[in-house]
């Protein structure tokens, strides 16, 4: 795999296509069938034409049956059959028939083989880009939008199915029956062969020139209409805001510039489009003409035999017929370049956390926390913190006060390895953290942040979600202590209940609750907690700090405070400033030492 | 000879409809003629066009016709004859046939296409023109996401059908009739014989159109859920991590994506059994062709000859593609019918609030705010507010408290008009609301929401929000002002820093303080405020406050509260229970007046001092008053059922 992120160069226009291909490896069975397949259908298809010919010349035509076929082929028809005309018609037709069975066998087991096959692909594909955005850091998915990831694993993807599946054996196709056709036509009649292929050159030349020029218009298009979802999806979430300064026509205005520049470009695309197959359809029609003039005049002549004329015109129709494919799947394969790159890029990036060879597990621990000299820079200035030190005693509480934008955010998300300290360490019961498998660390650490994000399943399923397999005691357990237990009951289906999108069915309360419930079940031996309440009325509050207290007790946590009662509980008070220590002690100490303690405390008071 | 062509496009047009953003509602949708005529309305600007496109359709149409008779001319007259200077001629007029071919063609597609991108360009942005003015209540009961496909991917399955569904549909039936007629003139009796295949082609074409829709849509429905499984996770990517969920996550998408797989290549199965099928059938016409046309050779009757014989293979190859596309365009039709009713629906919703006739604008606003008699309920739900009345002066600051439900919200969102009132009459400076544009009204007004929303786009682009016009100056000052500018210049790029979706980039206090930047700016005459400064840390929020305080001078206040320190502060405070105003005045009258208000007001203020432990040692007995900190009375939006 190649090296890291999104500032390396693109990998040659080659190797875009070569990479999803390999993916066919893996299947190697499925591939040899759809291949045996498509070459199959090919030698019925180009037998077939041969029976017509003989059905016209000595069925029709009245010619001498041995004209234009192998010597073998003759010998090995009956003569009581060949003196019959007209059972040698009907043995033909039946075998025209017998073939095109034979010849839907083979389209069958093609089609189906090649559907396994690129299924099997988009399916790998999207496996292991699920894998790799779950492993990847939360550096990487603050620098990245959902709705771009999405479409690279929804749309990329199909594309990228498409190529590896009926794209390339469209190809494969393509250029056999180019071959054997041409083979065959060349047979029959060298000089009238070279004529009607005149027109293959100038056929493959404008597919080229197409693909060339479309590909670039059909991205400039997909990132337009992105642009267009963006504008309308940022409109629809702001629309109270939207209405509420009276901006609609602004907004109408933004979203029609951003129309106007998709509807150019796709304008522009359907003129391309429109001549290319009209133009597919002329070249091959030019093609035909030719073949009726000269063979025409090869037939007055009598060197050419009028079934072979007609056999020949079926060989060129289909001849045209797999052009003119190519030329359909041209603009996707061209697309398909584009998908390549986006989905490799993703899957190439490599987490800038993660385990090493042999990274031993942590064991289970007891919970003391000690930063030694942490510092983190990260790019946004706000967000760095700058040679911090603590000690944490297993189940003490450490407070973090602090304005916004002094690190308090970073200094938490650094000890279950959100982020990854830049200078000094993070140790846990002694062990730095980037000393053993991530997984067993997290494990062992619970958050509760603010704006808690629940998933679209069960209310169940959200309690239970840090478990493998939770029991309904447990779970019932855990929204009891988070006083969550009373309105899961009063819903329709209680814990069965489904929490709508982003959990808007919710309250803020109750997502709080519910996100508490979630920490609360894994037992963790360090907790990590905003305990901002989101607006809630006074009962919700008494409740949320009640599940606040069970959740706090015997364990290590380390709190972001917003509140007076987890100041004074606090066994610990850190107060950051611009990302250093301003302060560290009991509350009575800072209250001593500190003037910016005391200025917090009691701005805090005042109001 | 082969259908393969036709068949082909057919599977992958059917693929490119399993995408995820249509619903599976489609195999009920009838063609309503009433949603077909509103969606046909909108190529009426183009019938020049679509008149140009027409008659190149016909063209192209009569020349596939022509081609054949003159290849069997071709053979049949001139090289029979052994007439070279003939067969000179009839190959230079299919040669002029072909590249007439060609250039009606390209029209017809060009013009088809563009009217179709201009239709689909005019349809989203009437959509979004119209999701601007229905009202919030609307927007809050639907998912952005929906609506969002709607626009962009209904809008799109209703151009396939506008632009090449309706053409295709006369050229095939044009073609169909065409071959069958000259076919007939041809040769009555073999043309005849070669039909017999076709109620066999049409029988298995319907049976196996019946059988992919459902199957293609349970396929899409498959899809749609490992999609939706896909976006959930990469919200939830930070819990997923910190519960150290990966292991499980992959495994629960695992089976999606498997199941996703399976029920595509269960479709495509299908798919691959109707194409040698169709082949197969096109097999037999054409052994007919030959069998009876060789016997009627031999036997030489009725007049067949070779070139008869070559013209029919082609048309038998021709024949049956108009077929398939006439199976293919009723599918496409059906999905185009079930994003079209989609789409009528959002454009026939009724906008709820309307502009007056008239279009009188509200003349610049003084401030003085009335409800009189006031009653409101949300559509089918019991009452929310009853008989409301109340005087809010201007310039006065007022606070709205009360329990959840007790219909706070609902009061501050009747002032900008988002909903109408029931009963009674709100009236601004004596102007009833609803005799005025809501743009003059709104224009004057200004809000400050629970959630501090902001835009991706720059920070200074957030702040001149509802200003875009407004210079780099302005939008320093007003940052200056909302206690924002100190730390917009710490941020990467200062002014020009661009929010990030879902501003995570900033945290929860500074987006508040961008947000009454904002406000700053559009200088409205009213303000509403839904106060929410809880979840931030302690010097934010005197920040916040501070800047607050700014914002609230000098312009008619109403404010949904959250914190004591406010309503202390408010002119009047408006105390809400279920729907009714219970009492009004001052913080010390309410107090001294021993009501409801007392009641909350305790409650809070033993919550405080239980947070606070015994405050022996405390600083807090210096004469400020001790309700404070994390008291609110209960502001959540009114619950609607």
């Amino acid at each position: 795999m190649a090296a890291a992120a999104s500032d390396q160069p693109a990998p040659s226009g080659l190797e875009q296509y070569l990479r999803p291909l390999r993916l066919l490896r893996h299947h190697k069975l499925t591939v040899t069938g759809a291949y045996v397949g498509t070459i199959g259908q090919t030698i019925v298809t180009l037998i077939i034409p041969q029976f017509v010919k003989w059905i016209v010349d000595s069925g029709i035509g009245g010619a001498p049956l041995h004209a234009g076929i192998p010597q073998w082929v003759a010998n090995a028809i009956p003569p009581a059959l060949a003196a019959d005309t007209m059972g040698l018609v009907v043995a033909s037709v039946t075998m025209l028939l017998l073939l095109s069975f034979v010849r839907g066998g083979f389209t069958y087991l093609t089609g189906v083989n090649s559907e396994v096959v690129s299924q099997s692909v988009a399916y790998r594909l999207r496996n292991a880009l699920y894998h790799k955005l779950c492993s990847l850091s939360f550096r990487f998915h603050d620098q990245s939008t959902a709705g771009d990831l999405l479409s690279r694993a929804a749309q990329d993807v199909e594309r990228l199915r498409f190529l590896t599946g009926r794209a390339l054996l469209g190809i494969v196709n393509a250029l056999f029956l180019m071959i054997a056709t041409a083979a065959v036509l060349f047979a029959m009649d060298p000089l009238l062969a070279i004529l009607a292929m005149l027109v293959i050159p100038p056929l493959m030349w404008q597919a080229w020139k197409f693909a060339k020029a479309y590909r670039p218009l059909s991205m400039e298009i997909q990132k337009q209409l992105g642009v267009l979802t963006t504008v309308l999806e940022q409109n629809l979430r702001g629309i109270r805001v939207v209405k509420a300064f009276a901006q609609e026509k602004a907004q109408v205005g933004a979203y029609n510039a951003a129309n106007s520049v998709w509807f150019e470009h796709s304008a522009d695309a359907a003129q391309m489009r429109s001549v290319r197959i009209p133009l597919l359809d002329l070249l091959a029609g030019l093609g035909s003409v030719v073949v009726v003039y000269f063979g025409g005049r090869a037939v007055i002549n009598q060197s050419m035999s009028l079934g072979e004329l007609l056999a020949f015109m079926t060989y060129l129709a289909q001849l045209i017929m797999p052009i003119r494919r190519m030329g359909m799947i041209v603009p996707f394969v061209a697309m398909a370049g584009a998908s390549s790159e986006r989905v490799f890029e993703v899957l190439d990036t490599k987490s800038a956390i993660a385990d090493g060879e042999g990274t031993p597990p942590l064991p289970p621990i007891r919970g003391d926390i000690e930063f030694d000299r942490v510092s983190f820079n990260y790019t946004p200035a706000n967000r760095a913190i700058t040679d911090v030190s603590f000690e944490l005693k297993a189940g003490e509480i450490l407070a973090l006060l602090g304005a916004t934008g002094s690190g308090k955010s970073t200094l938490i998300n650094l000890i279950p390895r959100f982020y990854e300290a830049s200078g000094g360490r993070v140790l846990i019961d002694g062990i730095d953290v980037r000393d053993v498998q991530l997984h067993s660390l997290r494990r062992q650490v619970a958050s509760v942040l603010q704006d808690p994000v629940l998933f679209a399943t069960s209310i169940r399923e959200n309690i239970g979600f840090g478990l493998d397999d939770p029991g309904q005691d447990q779970i019932v357990e855990a929204a009891k202590a988070a006083q969550a237990h009373d309105f899961i009951m009063e819903m329709p289906q209680q814990y069965d209940s489904r929490v709508g999108e982003r959990g808007t069915t919710l309250s803020g309360g109750q997502r709080q609750r519910l996100s508490i419930a979630r920490a609360l079940i894994v037992n963790p031996k360090i907790l990590i907690l905003d305990d901002a309440t989101s607006s809630v009325d006074t009962e919700t509050e008494r409740l949320i700090q009640a599940a606040l207290d069970n959740l706090m007790a015997n364990r290590t946590s380390i709190v972001i405070a917003q509140r007076l009662s987890t100041v004074r509980r606090a066994d610990k008070i850190l107060l950051l400033d611009q990302g250093r220590v301003a302060g560290l002690g009991t509350h009575r100490d800072l209250w001593e030492s500190s003037s910016i303690y005391r200025s917090i405390y009691e701005g805090q008071l005042q109001r | 000879m082969s259908m393969s062509t036709s068949a082909y496009r057919s599977i992958v047009r059917s693929v490119r409809h399993n995408t995820p953003d249509s619903d599976d509602t489609e195999a009920d949708v009838r063609f309503s003629r009433y949603i077909l005529a509103r969606l046909l309305a909108y190529l009426k600007p183009h019938k020049a066009k679509m008149a140009a496109a027409f008659a190149a359709m016909l063209l192209v149409t009569g020349l596939s016709l022509w081609i054949p008779i003159l290849i069997k001319d071709a053979i049949d007259v001139h090289i029979k004859a052994s007439d070279t200077q003939a067969l000179l001629r009839i190959s230079a007029t299919i040669a002029l046939a072909y590249g007439g071919t060609f250039v009606f063609q390209a029209l017809q597609r060009y013009f088809m296409a563009w009217v179709g991108q201009r239709v689909l360009a005019t349809l989203r942005l009437e959509l979004v023109t119209k999701l601007q003015i229905l009202p919030i209540d609307y927007h809050t009961r639907r998912i952005v996401g929906v609506i969002v496909s709607r626009v962009i991917g209904d809008v799109s399955v209703i151009n396939e059908l506008l632009s090449q569904g309706l053409i295709q549909l006369f050229s095939d039936v044009i073609l169909l009739f065409g071959i069958v007629w000259v076919m007939l003139a041809l040769n009555a009796n073999l043309a005849l014989l070669t039909f017999t295949v076709i109620p066999f082609m049409v029988l298995s074409t319907y049976i196996f159109s019946k059988k992919a829709r459902d199957r293609f849509r349970q396929t899409r429905t498959l899809a749609a859920d490992m999609i939706g499984n896909f976006a959930e996770t990469l919200t939830g990517m930070r819990v997923v991590q910190a519960f150290g969920q990966e292991q499980k996550m992959t495994r629960l998408f695992d089976a999606d994506n498997s199941n996703t797989r399976q029920a595509n290549i269960h479709s495509m199965k299908l798919a691959f059994t109707f194409l040698p099928v169709v082949e197969i059938m096109s097999v037999v016409a054409t052994c007919l062709i030959l069998l009876f046309g060789a016997r009627a050779a031999i036997n030489n009757l009725e007049g067949i000859t070779v070139g008869i014989v070559a013209a029919f293979l082609a048309y038998a190859t021709r024949f049956f593609q108009p077929i398939q596309e006439l199976s293919q365009l009723f599918t496409t039709m059906q999905s185009a019918m079930a994003g079209g009713e989609k789409i009528i629906e959002i454009l026939d919703t009724d906008e709820g609030v309307k502009d007056p006739e008239d279009g009188r604008s509200m003349p610049p606003i003084q401030g003085r705010v009335e409800f009189s008699n006031v009653g409101f309920h949300y559509d089918e739900s019991v009452a929310v507010l009853h008989n409301i009345n109340l005087v809010i002066e201007q310039g006065q600051t007022i606070a709205l408290v009360g329990p959840t439900g007790a219909g706070k919200t609902s009061i501050a969102n009747l002032i900008p008009r988002f909903y109408d009132a029931t009963d009674g009459r709100v009236l601004i400076d004596g102007v009833d609301v609803r005799t005025i544009t809501q743009s003059s009204l709104r224009s004057q007004m200004g809000m400050v929401t629970q959630e501090p929303h902001l835009f991706t786009g720059t920070v200074a682009d957030n702040i001149r929000f509802a200003r875009p016009d407004a210079g780099m100056d302005d939008v320093i000052r007003v940052a200056k002002e909302a206690n924002a500018h100190n730390f917009i210049v710490e941020l990467v790029d200062g002014y020009e820093t661009e929010v990030e979706e879902g501003a995570t980039n900033l945290s929860v206090g500074q987006r508040q303080l961008i947000c009454i930047a904002r406000a700053i700016l559009a200088n409205p005459r009213i303000l509403i405020m839904d106060e929410a400064t809880s979840s931030v840390d302690t010097v934010t929020e005197s920040m916040i406050q501070e800047a607050l305080n700014r914002l609230l001078a000098q312009r008619t206040s109403v404010v949904i509260a959250h914190r004591l320190s406010t309503i202390r502060n408010a002119d009047k405070i408006f105390v809400l229970d279920h729907g009714n105003v219970a009492e009004e005045g001052t913080h010390d009258e309410l107090y001294e007046a021993n009501g409801l208000y007392r009641t909350l007001y305790d409650m809070q203020f033993l919550d405080y001092q239980a947070e606070l432990g015994i405050p022996a040692e405390t600083p807090s007995a210096n004469g400020l008053h001790p309700v404070a900190a994390a008291t609110d009375l209960g502001t959540r939006q009114p619950r609607r059922t």
